[in-house]
C-alpha cells in the first residue's frame, strides 16, 4: 500500500438510543450511524463526503479524527493527520492573540518550534499585528476568525480532515479558506472534506462519496456524486401529463396534453444546471379547425413571484395562422446562464384569437436549478437574485496611455 | 517533516498506541497546564497571591479555634505552623481534586473537536495545583524561619508524601472526572467531598487526639497519612508517624490511583459521545 493514505475497512458506529414508552418503561435500541464503510484513499486525493443530514458524515469524520471510536472495522492512516472540525479549537477568550496562537497550534498538533518558526507568517496572514497582546475576547468576530484560520492554514499535515464549519465568516474570508484548501490539495496532501456546499466539493475535490442512512451509496467523481445527491434530495416535477382530457387545462380551441422539461436529446434531464440550456416542451391538441392558439410560459421563483414570462407570438411557423385540428408541439429553449440556482416553478397559458379566451395555469412544473460550476471562477458563495446572466466585463488602465 | 507514521483506528483502541500518544502529546500537556495557569489569575489585581491567601486565612481561623479556644495539642510546634503544615498538602489535594474532577467538563469544546489522550486534561489541571503547592511551600519555609524552626533530615521525606497526595488526588480526580461526564451530579458532590474532607482529615487538629481504637480506621483516609507525614517531616517534636496507618493510607492511595486510571481509560473511548 505504498500510494495509500487512508484505508477504511468495514467501519461501523453503533449508538444506543433510549426510548421511553407511554407507560414509563424504558427500552434501548441499537442505532447504526454508520455501517460497513470501506474505502481506500490514495495519497494526494481530495475526497468530498456528502449526504443529507443524519447520513453519517460527521460520525465518519469524528472516527477519522479519533474523537470517537468505531464499533466495528479498522482504519489505517499513513502520515501525519490534522483534523479541523472548527477553526479556533482551544482558543481561550482571556488569553492574548499571541498566547492563543501557541495554544491553538499545540492543540492542532504543531510543535512549539514549528509554531515559533511560522509565527510571523501567521500573524501577517491574520492581519492582527497591532492586537497581538490583546485578549482575544476584545477582538471583533472577524479578527477572531482570521486569527483562528491563520493558525489552521499553516498546518502541514500529510492528511487533512476538514469539516464544513470552515465555511464561516464573511465572504472574502470563506474565499480565503476555500482557496487555501485548494492549495493544500495541489501540494500533494490528502484532503477529506465534509460539506453541504456542493459547489465547493465540486471545485475542490476530485472524488466524492455519497452517504445515505449510514451507508455509502456512491463513490466516484465529484460532479457525478453531487448530481446524484441532488437528484435524490430535490423533488423535481419535470413532466406533467394530463391523461384525463376533462381535467386538462383548456380554452375554447385547445387542450394541454403534456408539459415537460427536456434536454436537446429529448430526454428528461437528471438535473438542471445554471450553465446548461434546457427546453420546455408543450404538447397540446387543437380541438377545432382554423383555430388560433398562442402560448405563454410564466416562470416563478420559490416565493411565487414572477421571474419573467415569454410568449410565442414571434414564432413564425404557426402563430397567428389557422391551425387544423391535431396535436402540436411547441418548444421554448431556455438558454444557459439565465436563471440563478434555486427553486422555480412554471405555469403555461393558452390563449385564442383574442387574449381574453385564456386558460391560465400555475405550478405545472417545479424544479431546482443547480449550481453549474463553470461560470463561478474563484467565487464560492451565493449569487443573489433570481437570474444569473453571464455578462462581458472589461477592465482597462486609464492613467497611462 | 517527521517520519511517516501509521495510525490504526480500531474499536477498543490500541493500548500501546495510547501510551505512545501520551508521550507524543507531551507538549500539549505543557500548553494546557500553561493555559490554566495563565487564565487563572487573568484580570485579578493580586494574581497568584490568592493561591496563598486561601490556606493562610483558613490557617488563622483554625489556629484560633482549635489552638487557642479548644487548646488542642500540637506536639510542641506553634499552632499556626502546625495547621499550615497540614493545610498545604490538604490544599494541594483538594485543589487538584476539584480542578481535575471538573476538567473534562470545562474542556468539552476541546474533547469534541480534537483528538489527544484525554488523560492530558486532568493532568494539566493537576500541574496547576502543583504550582500552587510550590508557592504555598515557600510561605511555609518563611513561616518556619519566622518561628526559628529548622527542619531536620526528615524533610527529605517530603517528596514521598507529596507523591502520595498527588496519587490519591489523581486517582480520585480521574474517577470523578470520568463519572462527571455521565452523571453531572458529581459536580455537586465534589464540593461536599472537599468540605467534609477538611474536617475528616487532621488539618485543624492532630491525629493524635483520635482514640487509639479508631486510629486504624481513621487512617484509611489517604490524607491522614500524608498530613501526619508532613508534620512529622517538617515539625518533628512529638509529631509521630503512625506506621500501620501510613501503610494503610499508602495501600488505599495506590489502589485509588490504579482504579482511577483504569476507570478513566475504560470510559475514554465513549467520552466524546456523552459530552
Amino acid at each position: 500500500m505504498s500510494g495509500m493514505a487512508i484505508r477504511i475497512e468495514n467501519i461501523g458506529k453503533k449508538y444506543l438510543i433510549r426510548h421511553k414508552a407511554a407507560d414509563g418503561r424504558a427500552s434501548t435500541e441499537d442505532f447504526w450511524a454508520l455501517r460497513d464503510i470501506s474505502l481506500d484513499i490514495a495519497k494526494g486525493e481530495r475526497v468530498g463526503i456528502i449526504g443529507p443530514n443524519g447520513a453519517g458524515k460527521s460520525t465518519l469524520l469524528k472516527i477519522l479524527s479519533r474523537i470517537t471510536e468505531p464499533s466495528t472495522g479498522r482504519i489505517t492512516l499513513r502520515g501525519s493527520v490534522s483534523s479541523l472540525l472548527e477553526v479556533g479549537t482551544g482558543f481561550h477568550p482571556e488569553l492574548t492573540g499571541r498566547e492563543n496562537i501557541f495554544l491553538n497550534g499545540a492543540v492542532l498538533g504543531m510543535r512549539r518550534a514549528e509554531i515559533r518558526q511560522k509565527f510571523d507568517e501567521i500573524v501577517a496572514f491574520a492581519e492582527v499585528e497591532k492586537f497581538l497582546d490583546t485578549p482575544v475576547k476584545h477582538y471583533s468576530s472577524g479578527m477572531y476568525v482570521r486569527l483562528a484560520f491563520a493558525v489552521a492554514a499553516h498546518l502541514e499535515p500529510d492528511i487533512l480532515v476538514v469539516d464544513e464549519v470552515l465555511a464561516v465568516g464573511d465572504i472574502s474570508f470563506q474565499r480565503k479558506c476555500l482557496g487555501k484548501m485548494r492549495d493544500v490539495g495541489t501540494e500533494g496532501r490528502t484532503v477529506l472534506f465534509v460539506s453541504h456546499n456542493l459547489t465547493a466539493v465540486r471545485a475542490l475535490c476530485n472524488r466524492a462519496i455519497l452517504l445515505e442512512g449510514g451507508a455509502m451509496v456512491f463513490d466516484g467523481d465529484a460532479p457525478e456524486a453531487t448530481g446524484r445527491y441532488l437528484a435524490v434530495s430535490t423533488d423535481n416535477l419535470l413532466v406533467r401529463d394530463w391523461g384525463d382530457v376533462s381535467e386538462a387545462p383548456s380554452n375554447h380551441s385547445a387542450t394541454l396534453e403534456q408539459v415537460a422539461i427536456r434536454n436537446d436529446a429529448g430526454a428528461i434531464p437528471a438535473g438542471i444546471y445554471t450553465d446548461a440550456s434546457f427546453n420546455v416542451e408543450i404538447r397540446f391538441r387543437v380541438k377545432e379547425d382554423d383555430a388560433s392558439v398562442g402560448l405563454t410560459i410564466n416562470f416563478f421563483d420559490k416565493e411565487g413571484d414572477s421571474v419573467f414570462n415569454t410568449i410565442n407570438n414571434l414564432e413564425s411557423d404557426w402563430y397567428g395562422k389557422p391551425m387544423p385540428r391535431g396535436v402540436y408541439r411547441s418548444v421554448c429553449r431556455i438558454p444557459a446562464n439565465l436563471l440563478n440556482n434555486g427553486r422555480f416553478s412554471i405555469g403555461v397559458n393558452l390563449f385564442g384569437r383574442s387574449f381574453s379566451d385564456a386558460c391560465v395555469t400555475t405550478d405545472v412544473l417545479r424544479f431546482e436549478v443547480l449550481d453549474g460550476p463553470s461560470i463561478r471562477g474563484d467565487y464560492f458563495n451565493e449569487f443573489s437574485g433570481v437570474v444569473r446572466p453571464l455578462l462581458p466585463w472589461k477592465t482597462q488602465r486609464t492613467d497611462v496611455s | 517533516m517527521q517520519e511517516t507514521r501509521e495510525v490504526v483506528i480500531t474499536p477498543g483502541g490500541d493500548e500501546k498506541q495510547y501510551w505512545r500518544d501520551l508521550w507524543r502529546y507531551r507538549e500539549l500537556f505543557l500548553f494546557i497546564a500553561w493555559r490554566d495557569l495563565l487564565v487563572r489569575y487573568k484580570q485579578t489585581a493580586f494574581g497568584a497571591f490568592w493561591s496563598v491567601l486561601r490556606p493562610l486565612a483558613t490557617m488563622v481561623v483554625f489556629a484560633v479555634i482549635f489552638g487557642k479556644l479548644a487548646d488542642l495539642p500540637s506536639g510542641g510546634a506553634p499552632y499556626p505552623l502546625f495547621v499550615y503544615a497540614a493545610m498545604i498538602p490538604w490544599q494541594f489535594f483538594a485543589g487538584t481534586l476539584s480542578e481535575s474532577g471538573n476538567s473534562l467538563l470545562s474542556n468539552t469544546h476541546l474533547l469534541t473537536k480534537i483528538y489527544f489522550p484525554r488523560l492530558i486534561v486532568p493532568a494539566g489541571s493537576m500541574a496547576v495545583g502543583f504550582a500552587d503547592f510550590l508557592v504555598s511551600f515557600v510561605i511555609l519555609i518563611l513561616m518556619m524561619a519566622w518561628y526559628r524552626i529548622a527542619p531536620g533530615w526528615r524533610i527529605a521525606a517530603i517528596p514521598f508524601f507529596v507523591l502520595l497526595a498527588f496519587l490519591s488526588s489523581a486517582g480520585l480526580g480521574l474517577w470523578v472526572a470520568a463519572l462527571n461526564i455521565r452523571y453531572r451530579d458529581y459536580r455537586f458532590i465534589l464540593p461536599f467531598i472537599v468540605q467534609y474532607g477538611l474536617y475528616v482529615s487532621p488539618v485543624g487538629y492532630g491525629s493524635s487526639i483520635v482514640p487509639e481504637k479508631w486510629r486504624f480506621i481513621y487512617s484509611l483516609n489517604p490524607m491522614v497519612g500524608v498530613i501526619d507525614g508532613f508534620r512529622w517531616a517538617l515539625l518533628g517534636g512529638s509529631n509521630r508517624i503512625y506506621w500501620h496507618g501510613l501503610l494503610a493510607s499508602t495501600g488505599i492511595t495506590l489502589l485509588l490511583f490504579v482504579l482511577g486510571v483504569r476507570y478513566f481509560r475504560s470510559t475514554e473511548r465513549t467520552m466524546a459521545d456523552l459530552l
